[in-house]
């Protein structure tokens, strides 16, 4: 008798559930609104997908061996999902986080083994990445910089795994595809992939309404550095959601949903709604997809929790 | 000599490209009501339509949290430095 054998860390990747989040946004009958719940990933994140990509494709190209330490910049959620990827791999890591990355996540990182270099709070997720080139120009055959916001094989993760799911899930009658945009690689790889399958779907990409904004994970591309793998002109429209309306839909996940969502997923939410609310209005049927990148594990201590 | 606002990268685009501003002031409400006096394309990005610091913006005077320091009573005296961070999951710098 074969031994029954358990899978490792990158086996326990994707096939998220995809949950019905219609009344919690407000629709419902002929227009539904579902969601890919990515805390379920073993590293709590939607990013544990390119992530072990990146990882599998370093190792494959042979640029990534056991003496190099592998480098990057993130503002969390791929630092936690490269952390536990190093740490069960057997590799070094370095990242570089902007210092006001939540108190949980560093804890996460720290209980990891990952090495933190924290970059400034004022320069944000743009002044981490500046600092992840610098170390890499400095000594490039001590690296192995996967570069997330520039690789590949961070889209082609989503391209590969998180748009075959929806398709599948959904039976093909996903009308709209959103996603809240970071590196660009859910949207692009996702989308690329749903389009190829059935070119009317619709892609709608969520950005933060402002430069400044408490939306982590999540980048206002006009003010930002934009990165190589996103293409501003592939999704046929952007929504701009406050920070404020993110937090309100969080705790309306929590109280009609009973989930305990993240930042960037209460964003998504928000422009799942919006599109829901247009259908709806235009009596048309639609079945709005959308990726709730994390959960609200790391963001218990806010203060918007407690807001009306 | 008047206190030091600390300007995040995003929002010098509104204080034509400075990364500090010198207000005066005695509290921390004032020298953030002078800064957006002085430079009024940062008002929404700080404070709400009434006057709230927003929820996720936090401050700091030098490395102390306004929070709980009286908010924006908190004191400040010449010299000081206060910094603007998003709170990005409750942060400091």
């Amino acid at each position: 008798m074969a031994l029954a054998t358990g899978k490792d860390f990158i086996g326990l990747v994707g096939h998220t559930p995809l949950v019905d989040m219609s009344h919690v946004v407000s629709a419902g009958g002929d227009v539904r609104v579902v969601a890919k719940a990515e805390w379920t990933n073993p590293g709590g994140s939607v990013k544990d997908r390119p992530a072990a990509r990146m990882i599998l494709e370093g190792e494959r190209g042979v640029r990534l061996t056991k003496d190099k330490i592998i480098l990057d910049a993130t503002s969390g959620n791929t630092g936690i999902a490269y952390a536990c990827l190093a740490a069960a791999r057997g590799y070094r890591l370095k990242l570089c986080v902007p210092a006001n990355i939540s108190p949980e996540r560093k804890h996460m990182l720290a209980a990891l083994g990952a090495e933190v270099i924290y970059t400034s709070a004022q320069e944000g997720s743009d002044g981490a990445i500046r600092e992840a080139r610098r170390l890499f120009d400095e000594d490039p055959e001590r690296y192995y910089y996967p570069d997330q916001y520039g690789n590949d094989e961070n889209w082609r993760a989503h391209y590969a795994t998180t748009g075959p799911e929806i398709w599948e899930e959904t039976g093909g009658a996903v009308t709209h595809f959103v996603a809240t945009v970071g590196t660009g690689g859910t949207l692009m790889g996702t989308g690329r992939f749903l389009k190829e399958k059935n070119p009317s779907i619709q892609v709608i990409a969520v950005e933060p309404d402002s430069p400044f904004h408490g939306l982590e994970g999540m980048k206002h591309m006009a003010t930002s550095i934009v990165p190589k793998i996103y293409d501003r002109g592939f999704a046929g429209e952007t929504l701009f959601v406050s920070t404020e309306a993110a937090h309100a839909a969080i705790r309306k996940t929590a109280r009609k949903g009973g989930l305990l969502v993240g930042l960037s997923s209460g964003a998504a939410l928000t422009a799942a709604e919006l599109v829901a609310g247009r259908l709806i209005k235009a009596r048309q049927r639609g079945l709005v997809v959308t990726v709730l990148p994390d959960n609200a594990d790391k963001y218990l201590t806010e203060r918007f929790w407690k807001e009306a | 000599m008047p206190v030091t606002i600390l300007i995040p990268t995003v929002l010098r685009q509104y204080t034509g490209n400075q990364a500090t501003v010198a207000v005066d002031g005695k509290t921390v409400g004032d020298t953030l009501q002078n800064l957006a006096a002085a430079h009024p394309g940062l008002k929404t990005h700080i404070f709400t339509d009434n006057g709230k610091l927003r929820s996720f913006v936090n401050v700091f005077v030098n490395e102390d949290d306004i929070r709980q320091k009286g908010d924006m009573n908190a004191p400040v005296k010449n010299g000081d430095e206060v910094s603007i961070v998003p709170s990005i999951a409750g942060g400091r710098r």
